[in-house]
């Protein structure tokens, strides 16, 4: 229980905002940064835990976001039934991404590259096939009803949305502690060493792999509750999966607060960026850009890493003082 | 001393691995028994760790079988021979190398048991059976070449395993260091584990193993106790080259 205080507290903060700013200008900005940390979240799992850099998380995100408009346009069913129907689809569509990619033992670039192709093949079938609206999109009725989850107020949508960035951030924290997240951290650090440890890798990646296309299913099926249409380029688009990999890789890879500080420093640059300098298009993608090569220069493992590291060596500093003249005896 | 014989643990049958057209372990057979330490010599590219990558399910064997406590295990991938109780180490080190000791340790712990408390106290234990105890809080990759052998040991350790294969863990390690990891293979015996350890320090083989196969071109070419290896003619010559016994022999002769 103590190790998930920290996750209260920033929660707490977090939820704290809506009480002090009213402006719908801050609270949409913040809605859409919680959600793309929950998207970051997702990659995090298994890009910042085990090490397997997807470059296509849009395909899961699409098919959260796809699988829920579709129920609702198409068969009328329930929007929370399609929230969970959509996150099932998504850690699915990850099981099966998943078990061919790692059946087939594909590792690093391979492995991102396969992502980037399904994200983009998902993108062309949604961009002409009828049940997703092809060129047009799906375009959900306007039904403000807590039970169509859809509400009137912003700060509604901003609970939502911070509850299951908190319930990630849990499973996280949970997972880091479990034996699943040491043997999911082994398989990244050396698969090899981690096979002969016992690890079945196969099993754990592909577990991983699942639970991440959860997570970032959630935020897509989010996303269309709170914009109300969605067509293939936002769900499928490369703009998701770069999002989605540039949040924790900036604010720290495979560490419980990474990817929301990263999507809160990535989301704030890029709206500073349009304040200053108006809606040039693009502009914000240069910014991610030059933050990108920053943090791989100068602190390649994140904000968050980067942090742990000083504290790590400054505490080391005092404690292993009288231990380093131990191993000099033993040299 | 007439010691009893147990059963073999390990029975490794005719086993042959091809890499295109090298034959690089041909028909090699060898055993390992509980409680004792069994090993594997050879001059370099004799195939020692290739047969070793065999019987722990790194590498598919072309022919043969393997056979662990009375199953036929050929072929099974290294998780599952791990799960078995057939832990290994690797001649080139391969550390978690962003992890501190401890969590190292903790991945091998966590294969017997679940809960977290009870795998830290597994590993806490093992890095201080292996000497590592001071230094359970610092990254991995801030070991010495001694530090991160004994690692490789604990790792392999904390999977509680009934048969241990050590490939080269004193190679690279100066004399006083060999000293000191040479008693802890010795126990890990002690405790019933079979060990079947690849070695090139020839000081440590002779002190340690009760059995010693000798592996040359794929092929075992001798085996028996320590002594009775040191004075073979066929191992002296795929050492020391062709004709080479005949030389040492007429020299002490």
């Amino acid at each position: 229980m103590k190790a998930l205080l920290p996750i209260a507290g920033v929660v707490a903060v977090l939820a704290a905002v809506p009480l002090v700013v009213h402006s719908n200008v801050v609270l949409n900005f913040l809605v859409v940064t919680l959600m793309i940390a929950l998207v970051g979240q997702g990659w995090n799992m298994l890009g910042g835990y085990g090490g397997q850099y997807s470059f296509g998380h849009a395909a899961f995100f699409g098919t959260g976001a796809y699988t829920t408009a579709i129920l609702q346009v198409h068969y009328g069913v329930n929007a929370w039934i399609g929230f969970a129907a959509g996150i099932a689809a998504g850690a699915a569509a990850g099981a099966i991404v998943g078990a061919l990619a790692f059946r087939a033992g594909l590792r690093s670039s391979y492995f991102a590259l396969v992502t980037l192709a399904v994200a983009e093949v998902l993108r062309i079938l949604a961009s002409v096939a009828p049940i997703t609206g092809a060129g047009v999109g799906l375009l959900l009725k306007l039904d403000v009803r807590a039970q169509s989850f859809q509400f009137q107020s912003r700060t509604a949508f901003y609970f939502v949305i911070l509850a299951l960035l908190a319930v990630s951030l849990v499973i996280t924290r949970l997972l880091e502690q479990s034996r699943f997240g040491v043997w999911l951290i082994a398989v990244r650090e050396n698969e090899d060493a981690a096979m002969a440890l016992g690890v079945d890798t196969f099993a754990v990646k592909l577990g991983a792999m699942t639970l991440s296309a959860a997570i970032t299913a959630a935020a897509g099926c989010f996303y269309v509750q709170y914009f109300l249409f969605v067509d293939s380029g936002i769900a499928y688009g490369t703009w998701i999966s770069i999002e989605a990999l540039l949040t924790p890789i900036i604010g720290g890879v495979g560490t419980v607060f990474g990817a929301l500080l990263g999507a809160l420093v990535v989301k704030s640059l890029g709206e500073g960026a349009k304040l200053v300098a108006g809606d040039v298009p693009g502009l914000d993608l240069m910014i991610y850009g030059a933050v990108l090569i920053a943090v791989i220069r100068f602190a390649p493992r994140g904000l968050v890493g980067t942090v742990a590291d000083a504290h790590g060596r400054i505490r080391r500093r005092f404690a292993t003082a009288p231990a380093a003249t131990g191993e000099a005896v033993r040299g | 001393m007439v010691e009893p014989l147990v059963e073999p643990l390990l029975a490794v049958d005719t086993v042959s691995r091809r890499f295109g057209g090298l034959l690089a372990v041909d028909g090699a057979s060898l055993s390992a028994r509980p409680a004792r330490i069994t090993a594997l010599i050879g001059p370099n590219g004799a195939g020692k760790t290739t047969l070793f990558a065999l019987i722990s399910g790194f590498l598919k064997p072309s022919g043969g079988r393997i056979c662990y406590d009375g199953a036929d295990v050929t072929g099974e991938p290294p998780h599952r021979l791990a799960r078995r109780g057939i832990a290994r180490t690797f001649q080139i080190v391969q550390p978690f190398a962003g992890l501190s000791v401890r969590d190292n340790i903790l991945v091998g712990a966590h294969l017997r048991h679940r809960a977290r408390a009870e795998a830290l106290a597994v590993a806490e234990r093992v890095g201080h059976d292996v000497g590592l105890h001071d230094r359970l809080d610092r990254p991995a990759n801030t070991l010495t070449v001694a530090g991160r052998k004994r690692l490789e040991l604990a790792r392999a350790l904390a999977t509680e395993p009934r048969l241990l294969l050590l490939d080269e863990v004193l190679a690279g390690l100066n004399p006083s260091e060999i000293r000191d990891v040479v008693p802890v293979i010795r126990a890990l015996a002690a405790r019933g584990i079979a060990v079947l350890m690849i070695e090139h320090v020839m000081q440590a083989v002779m002190s340690l193993a009760a059995d010693v196969f000798v592996l040359a071109g794929g092929r075992i070419i001798a085996e028996g106790g320590p002594a009775a290896i040191a004075t073979n003619p066929a191992v002296v010559e795929a050492y020391l080259g062709h004709g080479a016994a005949t030389k040492v022999g007429g020299a002490r002769g």
